[in-house]
């Protein structure tokens, strides 16, 4: 342990803790704007400055550690002063329309720019702006960028994709697309981990919200919508709801008065995902398939750009099923199109997905008797729904629980963990059993899948059912998965089926969820939807009485053609560029 | 008033000249991968402010360049501005007045061709391609990347033990280092912009003087691969370390009948004790190191020989044989190369100087180890004879300086053009023909004849100091690419064509310094690791201690002094006196950790392994 004193304030802390950690043990904040624990401690803003006494420079707190005997201050006049002016520099060039921007209020300059009471920059704004790609759903203002390298580091270290790089040198150093490409010739894997760790709104989605207000407002279309499991578990930090309280049915409710004519939870198609991966492994697994290379699922669109871009050799690696936002627009534009007497092209398929890969995914071309157009036509994050939420001027404290419509009004515990790591390989393995067995196991026989956030590499589990053993492997940001194909391809390991999410903790933590910046939510948010799983009254996807009607009125089974034709797809069919460095 | 006045130093140009100083060194720490486009357009403002404002090209035009300039730097440039900046730069070196004008249009002038790429790009892309590519300047300028801030800590610390550890994963050569390494490290340090480079090359003397013997860390589990090693010096020795470490069973063939090559053999003792660089062989050979002297590649045994023994091989052969002056009489008695004399007298047969007078011909390091040496054993009058000035010669300063104060003579501008003999063929002297300094060309002063009659130096021994060759004539037979007598490798320092085979050090570069060498051994034996089916990581283990936190204040550099003159040229013991424990102190503090500070945290700070 070591002994200081911070702010006249004697403080004991563990060797090798930064000023920073010290302060906050001492219960004293030390404000801060690059700093990314663990990804981001490299000094750069110089906002977390603090004095040491005896020494005339300042010091960042957020890397810089602890010696026995110092005395720090977080907040001496020197201090104050210098981090004011430090914060007007980053001001003079930020593009301060803040009544406009993305970010507004939820902005860590924003707020350090309040708490420091600068009312006033005295220096000339220079502003840097570069023209980019509106139609990309990954939107960068430059101007607004304070060069924190925060989607640098996130994008090398936990997603090892490197969309990102420092450009230029002096005065004209700025955060560029790395080697001289446009976003959209990139490899960029829309996970939007950039977005949700930048701590100003230089990044930000493509908005959404307008197409779906237009759709809405036009009387010749009938919108449907479907929010994704890991939405609900979200949306309510927006508004302060407590997570067991900002239910599904409270969006339901939201999104009936904002007006689209039927809701559906994304957990049926998560349900009936699983029906089709579930089989197609098991097929695959009885026919050898996954003897050398394992199959991988496919319903994280930010994994098969990821997969397509830098290991394209693998794509026939990947399930052939449709992610469940895809599979829904299908069902919707078919089955259900059907039965309200609808047709497919006066539907209007609306997702929430807490996600920016999904805008790109619903590119995804949909063939269905004589209609040809797209499974999904509008995508938006969970940030865009609590945009339309607050547009449509509804208060949260009034949403009441509204049931899903008919017919695919039903989801099992199963679906609902789609939404967090380990999630759709617990569910695919519950099913797996009673596929192979004819008989359920205990809905928690497959808990040593659960992964997290803070699973190092990937958690791997062996499963034995009676002379058949499966081994699975689950992980999450690719970095980690990077690891673990180049383990693959070397030999060094063997799974039969490997879940990948993209993000960090799997939708939880999707570059479409609500922003907080400096806290990492996805594992709380990952406890609610196991929470609702192990409440759900049914918690086996094959068991879902929607899908097995869907199954009896429409698809026939899973794998039928008609499935096949619907609920499939060539992972081939698009291009995605590829790595070129 | 007075009729004359005596003038009183202006107290705002005195802190000009500060100014000045500081700029300097600034300029001299200034990173690797600048915009070379910004760069000039600061180049310019400063050559702009020196305006005295008379004349219109320089007061008017180089405003207007500056201007092209920024349009460039802010992507509002086209090809024409390229155009229109050229004619301008052209117009003012043909009309301004006096060289603060006309110099400075020639600095934009010569950037226009010499980087007019580079503004191209600026033009197509609408901004800066450049990247930073310094982050921590001493380790980027490392030709075998050393963890340099990382051991001046740990010197700091008083850890020297783990000190040498640290460097050993990048250098098995930490003690010869610290005596005789060339420092490119220090070339662009930091601290210049505070006040002077770190003596780094003193640190690590100091520790590896404080660490005591240090064991290599413990080797992979056997592979069972075999790998033959070409010759035994610095780059031969370092690859056999690591390839060791890996786990791979490494024979060096070494001709010699000892370990070293021309650190043994080309170095004196008195720059590197003998004792202190079987320090490190024996280290290395502790790793198991196999070693099989006296036999010659090419006569003893042949490279083909080798590959269907071994399951790599690596040749290391050095530069070690000499270069001719090509003048009549060079076939006399008394005419040696400096490296046969050099190895010689590591061989304990030095040849007898007692009384004689000796020329040295050249002017680099080899040239200045040959006249201290020969001084040494005894030599009445010894004089370097070169054909430029000193500041052209390409020896260290230090090394000059220590030949001068040893009493060598320097006779520069002095071409030889034939050696003089008596009749029994032994030398009498040597004829040289006085130069005079000339034009600049290709950056460098060129030197022509005076026209002065010839100019006789008389001496009974001349030595050869003008460069080494390679022997690659049996590597070229066995179908080694080879260029000029310099082994032609691949970037991985391997050959198309000879799959498993791989050269390095100064036979695949020309002569070179031992720790480019040792660089060029870290990049053979990962990529024979590699070839060999393996993908071994080499790390230290060692952890780097936390950066102090004290303010940076202005410190002299503590220089390394040396045993008087003329005690030292009584022996051949080492010259160079350490640092006590509290310089040492003093001196690693001053290091201003760029791998923490700057850019350094960001990218590129610390490579823990390899």
């Amino acid at each position: 342990m070591v002994k200081l004193t911070i702010d006249n304030k004697a403080v004991e802390v563990p060797e090798g803790s930064t000023i920073m950690d010290a302060a906050n043990i001492a219960g004293i904040p030390i404000p801060k704007l690059c700093f990314l624990k663990d990804i981001n401690e490299i000094g750069a803003c110089r906002v977390c400055v603090v004095e040491i006494e005896g020494k005339e420079k300042l010091v960042t707190s957020c890397n810089n550690q602890v010696e026995e005997g110092m005395v720090v201050y977080t907040n001496s006049p020197k201090v104050r002063r210098n981090r004011k002016k430090t914060v007007e520099m980053i001001l003079s060039q930020h593009n301060s329309n803040c009544v406009t921007c993305a970010r507004n209020r939820n902005c860590s300059l924003q707020t350090i720019t309040r708490d420091l009471n600068i009312l006033d920059v005295p220096y000339e704004k220079e502003l840097f702006p570069l023209p980019w790609n509106k139609n990309f759903p990954l939107i960068r203002d430059a101007d607004k960028c304070i060069k924190c390298m925060r989607c640098i580091q996130v994008c090398d270290k936990i997603q090892s994709v490197k969309i990102w790089d420092v450009g230029g040198t002096g005065s004209r150093t700025g955060v560029y697309v790395s080697g001289n490409r446009k976003i959209e010739e990139s490899d960029c894997v829309l996970c939007g981990q950039c977005i949700t760790h930048c701590p100003v709104g230089a990044l930000r989605e493509r908005d959404d919200t307008e197409k779906a207000w237009w759709a809405i407002e036009n009387k010749k279309k009938v919108t449907v919508v479907q929010v994704a499991p890991a939405v609900r578990a979200a949306w309510g930090e927006v508004f302060g709801i407590p997570r067991e309280e900002a239910t599904m049915g409270k969006i339901a409710d939201a999104l009936k008065r904002i007006g689209f004519d039927y809701v559906f939870d994304t957990v049926f198609s998560a349900d009936l995902t699983i029906m089709e991966e579930g089989n197609e492994f098991v097929e695959r697994f009885k026919k050898g398939d996954t003897k050398q290379m394992p199959m991988f699922t496919s319903c994280c669109p930010g994994w098969v750009r990821f997969v397509k871009s830098q290991y394209p050799h693998l794509v026939s690696r990947l399930s052939t099923a449709k992610s469940p936002q895809q599979m829904f627009g299908a069902v919707m534009k078919s089955y259900f199109a059907k039965k309200i007497g609808v047709a497919p092209e006066d539907m209007v398929t609306v997702s929430i997905m807490p996600c920016v890969a999904k805008k790109g995914e619903s590119n995804m071309e949909l063939f269905y008797e004589e209609y040809a157009g797209k499974d999904v036509d509008i995508v938006l994050t969970t940030r865009e729904l609590t945009r339309m939420i607050r547009m449509a001027h509804i208060d949260p404290k009034t949403l009441k629980d509204v049931p899903c419509d008919e017919p695919m009004t039903d989801g099992t515990g199963a679906g609902v963990i789609f939404g967090t790591t380990g999630g759709v390989m617990e569910a695919a393995l519950r099913s797996a059993y009673y596929l192979i067995k004819g008989a359920n196991p205990d809905a928690d026989a497959f808990e040593e899948v659960r992964s997290s956030r803070e699973q190092p590499k990937w958690k791997e589990a062996l499963f034995k059912i009676d002379d058949i053993t499966v081994k699975t492997a689950v992980v999450n940001g690719l970095a980690n998965t990077r690891e673990l194909i180049d383990a693959l391809e070397k030999g060094e390991v063997h799974y039969d089926f490997v879940e990948v999410m993209a993000c960090p903790g799997g939708c939880v933590g999707g570059g479409g969820q609500p922003i907080k910046d400096g806290y990492e939510l996805a594992t709380n948010r990952s406890v609610n939807l196991r929470q609702l799983d192990e409440n759900a009254p049914i918690r086996f996807s094959h068991e879902n009485p929607s899908v097995l009607k869907l199954y009896e009125e429409f698809m026939e089974k899973p794998l039928s053609h008609k499935a096949h034709m619907l609920l499939h797809t060539d992972h081939n069919a698009w291009e995605m560029p590829q790595v070129n460095r | 008033m007075s009729r004359l006045e005596i003038p009183v130093p202006d107290k705002a140009q005195t802190v000009v000249e500060q100014l000045y100083k500081d700029l300097e060194r600034r300029i001299e720490a200034s990173p690797l991968g600048l915009c070379p486009i910004d760069m000039t357009k600061a180049f310019l403002e400063l050559c702009h402010a020196q305006t005295c404002g008379k004349c219109v090209p320089c007061r008017v035009g180089l405003k207007q360049l500056k201007n092209m300039i920024s349009d460039v730097l802010d992507g509002k440039a086209t090809m024409e501005t390229l155009d229109e900046m050229k004619e301008t730069a052209v117009s003012i070196m043909e009309t301004a007045d006096c060289a603060i004008g006309y110099e400075a249009a020639n600095m934009v002038y010569k950037g226009l061709i010499g980087f007019y790429d580079e503004y191209v790009s600026h033009i197509e892309l609408g901004r800066c391609n450049c990247t930073y590519k310094q982050p921590v300047p001493c380790v980027s300028l490392c030709p075998a990347g050393v963890d340099i801030p990382g051991y001046i800590a740990l010197v700091l610390e008083g850890r020297y033990q783990d000190a040498i550890r640290l460097i050993r994963k990048d250098n098995p050569f930490p003690t010869t280092c610290g005596f005789i390494c060339e420092h490119p490290c220090e070339a662009r340090c930091r601290r210049n912009m505070v006040d002077d480079a770190i003596n780094i090359r003193g640190l690590k003397r100091m520790a590896a003087d404080l660490a005591g013997k240090v064991a290599p860390p413990a080797c992979e589990p056997s592979t069972g691969k075999k790998v033959a090693i070409v010759g035994g010096g610095p780059g031969g020795l370092s690859a056999a370390y690591y390839l060791q470490l890996m786990g791979h069973q490494v024979v060096v063939y070494e001709m010699l009948p000892k370990l070293g090559g021309m650190l043994r053999y080309g170095i004196p003792n008195y720059r590197l004790p003998k004792d202190r660089l079987d320090d490190d062989i024996n280290a290395i050979l502790e790793t198991g190191v196999q070693v099989k002297h006296g036999l010659r590649i090419g006569i003893d045994i042949t490279i083909n020989e080798l590959r269907e023994q071994y399951d790599a091989v690596l040749i290391t052969i050095g530069a070690s044989t000499d270069k001719k002056l090509g003048i009549d009489g060079e076939d006399a008695n008394g005419v040696i190369s400096a490296v046969k004399f050099l190895r010689d007298v590591g061989k304990d047969a030095a040849i007898d100087l007692k009384g004689q007078e000796v020329c040295v011909v050249g002017g680099g390091n080899v040239s200045m180890d040959a006249v201290r040496t020969a001084v040494r054993l005894g030599a009445k009058k010894v004089s370097i004879v070169y054909r430029r000035r000193v500041a052209d010669m390409t020896a260290l300063h230090d090394e000059i300086e220590g030949a001068i104060a040893e009493g060598v003579e320097v006779q520069t501008l002095k071409a030889p053009v034939r050696i003089e003999t008596d009749g029994d063929n032994n030398v009498k002297g040597l004829w040289v023909q006085p130069q005079m300094i000339s034009e600049i060309k290709g950056g460098r002063a060129s030197v022509k004849s005076t026209g002065e009659p010839e100019v006789l130096l008389p001496c009974t021994t001349v030595i050869v100091a003008i460069g080494q060759d390679i022997e690659s004539k049996h590597f070229a037979d066995a179908g080694v690419p080879v260029n000029r007598g310099v082994i032609q490798t691949g970037r991985n320092a391997g050959f198309d064509l000879l799959p498993g085979v791989f050269a390095g050090g100064d036979c695949a570069t020309g002569p070179a310094t031992v720790i480019k060498a040792i660089g060029a051994a870290k990049v053979i034996a990962a990529n024979i690791d590699e070839y060999l089916g393996f993908h071994h990581i080499i790390q230290s283990g060692v952890e780097v201690p936390q950066p102090n936190l004290a303010d940076r204040n202005p410190c002299g550099r503590v220089n390394m002094t040396e045993r008087e003159a003329c005690e030292r040229i009584c022996d051949f013991d080492g010259v160079e006196l350490p640092m006590t424990e509290a310089e040492c102190k003093q001196e690693a503090s001053r290091c201003l950790r760029c791998d923490h500070f700057g850019y350094g945290v960001f990218k590129g700070g610390r490579k823990t392994l390899w």
